[in-house]
């Protein structure tokens, strides 16, 4: 099969969710003696789309335009599906990351393609997808198969592995689209980043911390463990309902689905909400002073004690550790 | 103005979720079914912009009979019409898309809202779909929007910030937490919900374009270890993070 990877960028450089799609891609053509075509989307992104052949990419596309430096849902949909159509590509794979989920859906409708969406495995039997997508925030796990002969995924990041670059660069070719002013019909004309912080949906490790730390100010200390750590700060919804927390923080059902490789939960008490959000990490710690709270049945290593003595000693000790 | 809300009806959160006989759907006894949370947020939205622009709200559900506790919820929130397109199969994403656009194509609404995600399936998938089939833009996960005249002006969240988007009507809109405060219906309103209409139709045939080849529950996790009851545990947690786990 021929296997189209959108290897999403942002500054020029390809996002690690990129590179794991691509490695994904990889994975399923090398079953079903196929090809990869990683399809690089922005502007001046050429040196970044030779990248894709260190991840496993046959070969690179590059669609560049001055006013693709900002993201617009109309004119990634156009893009991706005519460069599906044109390479006869008949999978696409995209990262579900904030911009592969805003505008899958809708290249999947332009391609009559069924999607899965935020696949956490892609494996082939008799020559066809099964994909394998968490439900129900984690509580659940289905295999689905899409029916139609067209198909886009999208997978989702920190689960899939981009594997150790190797040193074949693949070879860019450009792909032009007419884009005019209807494909620019929504468009992104402002960026406000939250200064330098990690979001906890892309972070290899999370502190989070929860309403056992009693007020806003407690926090600092879990910042603290998270700087040593190069961590994110997340947070339980009561901590985010009663405004200590900003709400992109938010780690649960009704926030963020996260997959670490490490979470640490400090002073949370493990609610079901809270535990499909993260209980897919690979380890989790669990700091809480209440030995029956439901995180300790999830986590991997805890410590029955008080937050305020465990967690500066935590973070001391790493600091040790890592020579901070 | 004319708003419509898709809204969608799911087990509570807090439920605890068991695989069926038929190994490919949950088992649904004593779960009990809520408006999908996100969907409040569409609801209250088209509620705010109504008191702003005037116009009419129109609350649809794709489902069974059982939806109609969900639009009556609606309903009770202030919304002025509640349509239920009855279907009881079980469709992927753009089955229900389909059949959603389908009606609201005939609606010619200037916005139209739906939630992020269903807490059940989570693929944040229906609204965007609707929009393509449409024809119409769309902007997902959004926590503020202002509409001038045709200007829309949506912030949505991303990873580690925000994004400003303009587009223009009629548009699709997906609310993500943090849009508004859902209010509670107000007695009166509960009460006048209850006498008031919900308009069914037949759902358009299914078109979906998947199927669940099975469901199952994920793996449970080994039982932990517990380090120690208090600081002096610190440092062995941290060896044990560094050279057992090796994530750290
Ligand atoms: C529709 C819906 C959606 C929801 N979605 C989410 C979601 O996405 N994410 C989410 O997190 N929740 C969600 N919830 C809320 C969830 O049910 C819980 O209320 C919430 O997770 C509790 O947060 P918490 O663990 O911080 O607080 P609590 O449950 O109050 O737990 C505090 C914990 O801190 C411990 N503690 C207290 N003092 C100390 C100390 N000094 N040292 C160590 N430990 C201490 C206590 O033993 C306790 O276990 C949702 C609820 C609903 C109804
Ligand atoms: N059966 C349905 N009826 C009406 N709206 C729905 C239905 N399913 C999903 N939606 C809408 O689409 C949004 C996204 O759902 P999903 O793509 O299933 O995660 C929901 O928040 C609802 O607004």
């Amino acid at each position: 099969m021929k296997i189209l990877v959108v290897a999403e960028q942002r500054d020029g450089k390809v996002k690690k969710a990129g590179w794991e799609a691509v490695r994904a891609g990889r994975t399923l053509a090398d079953a079903t003696r196929g090809e990869v075509i990683a399809l690089v989307i922005g502007n001046a992104i050429k040196e970044a789309a030779a990248g894709a052949g260190n991840y496993g990419a046959h070969r690179a596309l590059a669609v560049e335009h001055p006013r693709l430096s900002a993201y617009s849902t109309t004119a990634y949909t156009k893009i991706v599906a005519e460069a599906a159509k044109q390479s006869g590509a008949t999978v696409v794979l995209i990262p579900a990351t904030s911009q592969g989920k805003d505008y899958a859906p809708r290249v999947a409708v332009r391609l009559e393609a069924g999607l899965a969406a935020d696949c956490t495995s892609l494996s082939v039997d008799n020559g066809t997808i099964v994909a394998t997508r968490p439900i129900y925030a984690g509580k659940a796990v289905t295999d689905v198969r899409i029916t139609s002969p067209m198909q886009v995924f999208t997978l989702r990041p920190n689960v899939f592995t981009a594997g150790e670059p190797s040193a074949t660069a693949a070879t860019v070719d450009v792909f032009n689209v007419t884009l005019s002013e209807e494909d620019f019909r929504s468009v992104v004309t402002d960026v406000k980043q939250s200064s330098g912080k990690l979001d906890v949906a892309e972070a290899d490790i999370i502190v989070s911390g929860g309403r056992g730390l009693k007020g806003p100010e407690h926090f600092v200390m879990i910042e603290e463990l998270a700087e040593v750590l190069g961590a994110a700060v997340g947070a339980s919804r009561a901590v985010v309902d009663a405004g200590w927390r900003p709400h992109d923080e938010q780690v649960g059902q009704t926030g963020k689905t996260v997959s670490p490789s490490l979470y640490i939960a400090v002073a949370i008490s493990g609610a079901i909400q809270h535990l499909a959000g993260m209980s897919s990490s690979k380890y989790i710690v669990a700091i809480n002073k209440d030995k029956d709270a439901p995180i300790f049945q999830v986590a991997d290593y805890g410590i029955v004690g008080d937050a305020f003595e465990v967690v500066p000693a935590v973070t001391a000790a790493a600091k040790q550790l890592l020579g901070k | 103005m004319k708003l419509i809300a898709c809204v969608n009806h799911v087990p509570d959160t807090a439920t605890k979720v068991n695989v069926a006989s038929d190994g490919k759907s949950i088992d649904r006894t004593g779960v009990n079914f809520i408006i999908n949370p996100y969907d409040e947020f569409a609801v209250e939205e088209c509620l705010r912009q109504k008191e702003k622009n005037g116009g009419e709200i129109i609350a649809v559900s794709l489902g069974t009979d059982v939806h109609k506790e969900t639009l009556r919820k609606c309903l009770a929130m202030g919304v002025d019409k509640a349509v239920l397109l009855k279907d009881d199969g079980a469709r992927d994403t753009f089955g229900v898309a389909k059949a959603l656009a389908e009606y609201l194509r005939e609606q010619a609404a200037d916005v139209i809202f739906f939630g992020k995600q269903s807490v059940d399936g989570d693929d944040a998938a229906v609204g965007p779909m609707v929009a393509e089939l449409l024809g119409i833009p769309s902007v997902t996960v959004v926590v503020k929007v202002a509409i001038a005249g045709t200007k829309v002006t949506a912030e949505r969240e991303i990873e580690g910030g925000h994004e400003i988007v303009e587009t223009s009507l009629p548009c699709v809109i997906t609310a993500q937490k943090g849009l508004n405060d859902p209010r509670y219906p107000s007695l009166k309103g509960i009460m006048g919900a209850k006498n008031k209409p919900i308009e069914e139709r037949p759902a358009s045939p299914d078109a979906s374009r998947s199927t669940v080849a099975a469901m199952r529950k994920p793996k449970a996790k080994a039982g932990g270890k517990i380090v120690g009851t208090d600081a002096s545990a610190a440092q062995e947690l941290v060896r044990l993070l560094h050279e057992e786990a090796k994530v750290i």
